[in-house]
């Protein structure tokens, strides 16, 4: 396997001191990884800070910036970044107002998030948590780690920065990342496995004639392999998928923001025509899309594939997704 | 008895062990996780190393307190912060003496397993690392190479199990038959305790 790295121990470091070079407005801090926006304190606002493993760029750091996070704290590849990373990112944007943490639902970027709130409460900082988890390929949470964070976190990073961006106190911050989340379902689907650095082989064996059904976003295989099939009864599914645990019947839940997202190794070409067809059955079933989102921003190294997210949007979390933004992959308004 | 120096060397041979078997942790990671699990405890284990050889603690407790905190600072993911809690919670209960009983020893590891089982909501059959860590802990009343035998069968009797924890539980049925890689690294530090009592000469 050919990669555009140097060696797979320093690819993280490598990256960071590329956006560093490449986005002067932003704190680069290379070896303790954390991102910060740059005077993240001057504005007197609450701080939005979120973080994960790598590997899924532009997600986390690449929505660093006016009007959405405030800091993110990148990880090993695919490994949740530690407790030392998120409270120093804590404390560089912490101006007194308090911090929300965006924490995506994998097992470890749970616990440390949950090891950084305590010892940032420690050192006198108000935090809260809002926990993203929007996959409904993972259903029985009984059973499971519960349902993972994926797509929606793009969401609720947007409108918890937008709203921090107005000035909006700690706990309001806090409860509309909340209600975004409770509004916002994902489905993936993978038409090949990724290859991380460390190991140099695919995580998974697929063949070609067959794609995986409810895939994460860290190479793991699905719930379900079927045979390759178009793209229209791809987005039937996903689609349908998404809807059914939404719980959205028709145009009198509101309207809709769509994120059509790439995987990583799928080309805009193949993501613009499969959401035109997701576009179709939307319509078919009488939901009015609001906003679209269509591109790579929850990314899963060189996976090929596609995820659908979809966000029972009100007017309050639709002016705030219209809200400014200025960061290095999403910028609008400003 | 046991005293700081028997701890550290409890840690250097963990850290011999994880880099002589990161390959196939990783490797057994691949097909139920993200293929990083030997990477991420080599990682943790060499800066656990270093930090034994910068500070040098006086005792068993802050040993392994030492070892944890290094853990929970180097290793991300759900490992980082569960074995980083093993051996913190472990030390703690050592306390601050400068040695401690193999019956003390035996009692501070039983706490720092229920921590573990604690953080991250699990219990013997969900395939993770307490399949390994509850039964070796559970023989340490009989010696110490019971534990890590003990612990290595706990390792290898999760690969029929479904996990119901951790990343590998998003597979459902899928995760049935493969062996849990977190219990198999827990067995590692089990059986570098067992080589080091071992060839401390001092059977339980």
């Amino acid at each position: 396997m050919k990669m555009l790295i140097n060696s797979p121990e320093t690819v993280v470091a490598d990256a960071l001191r590329g956006m560093a070079a490449a986005h002067p407005e932003l704190d680069v801090d290379v070896e303790r990884r954390v991102v910060v926006r740059r005077n993240a304190r001057a504005g007197g606002r609450v701080g939005v800070v979120s973080g994960g493993g790598s590997g899924h760029e532009p997600l986390h750091a690449g929505f660093v910036g006016y009007g959405m996070l405030s800091a993110a704290c990148p990880g090993e590849v695919f490994t949740s970044p530690v407790p030392d990373q998120m409270l120093r990112a804590a404390e560089a944007v912490d101006s007194g107002q308090g911090v929300l943490f965006v924490v995506k639902n994998y097992t470890g970027d749970v616990l440390n998030f949950e090891m950084a709130a305590e010892l940032a409460e420690e050192d006198g900082l108000r935090v809260e948590r809002v926990l993203v988890n929007d996959d409904v390929a993972v259903t029985d949470s009984l059973y499971t780690a519960g349902r993972r964070g994926t797509g929606a976190t793009l969401f609720v990073e947007k409108i918890a920065g937008a709203a921090a961006e107005e000035g909006a106190p700690l706990e309001r911050v806090a409860a509309l990342a909340r209600r975004v989340n409770e509004s916002s379902r994902s489905f993936g689907v993978a038409l090949s496995a990724c290859t991380t650095p460390a190991k140099g082989s695919p995580t998974f064996d697929l063949p070609d004639g067959e794609l995986e059904l409810g895939v994460g976003i860290h190479g793991e295989p699905g719930r379900e392999r079927r045979a390759m099939m178009p793209a229209r009864e791809i987005a039937e599914i996903t689609v349908g998928a998404v809807l059914e645990e939404l719980g959205q019947a028709g145009p009198a839940d509101g309207p809709v923001l769509a994120l059509v997202n790439g995987m990583g190794a799928t080309p805009l070409l193949e993501l613009y025509g499969f959401h035109a067809e997701v576009a179709r059955v939307l319509e078919a079933r009488g939901v009015p899309v609001a906003r679209t989102l269509v591109g790579n921003y929850v990314t899963s190294l060189d996976m090929a594939g596609c995820s659908v997210t979809l966000c029972r949007a009100d007017e309050e979390l639709l002016r705030l997704w219209d809200a400014p933004v200025q960061t290095a992959a999403l910028r609008w308004g400003r | 008895m046991r005293d700081a120096d028997f701890f550290r060397r409890w840690m250097a041979a963990a850290a011999a062990a994880v880099e002589q078997e990161a390959d196939r942790l990783t490797e057994l990671d691949s097909p139920i996780g993200d293929a990083d699990h030997g990477s991420n405890m080599l990682r943790g284990f060499i800066a656990v190393r270093a930090a034994l050889d910068a500070e040098a603690p006086a005792t068993p407790g802050a040993v392994l307190q030492l070892a944890g905190r290094t853990l929970i600072s180097t290793v991300g993911g759900a490992s980082g912060p569960l074995y980083g809690t093993l051996l913190r919670r472990t030390g703690k209960e050592l306390g601050e003496a400068a040695e401690v009983s193999d019956d003390e020893l035996c009692k501070a590891l039983y706490a720092g397993v229920g921590a573990v089982a604690l953080l991250g909501g699990a219990a013997p059959g969900d395939k993770t690392m307490l399949d390994a860590l509850v039964p070796g802990v559970a023989a340490l009343n009989t010696s110490y190479r019971a534990a890590g035998d003990a612990a290595d069968n706990g390792a290898q009797a999760t690969v029929p199990m479904l996990a119901r924890k951790g990343r590998a539980s998003y597979l459902g049925e899928r995760s049935i038959g493969h062996q849990d890689p977190g219990a198999t690294s827990s067995a590692l530090l089990l059986g570098a305790l067992a080589d080091v009592a071992d060839a401390s000469g001092g059977q339980r």
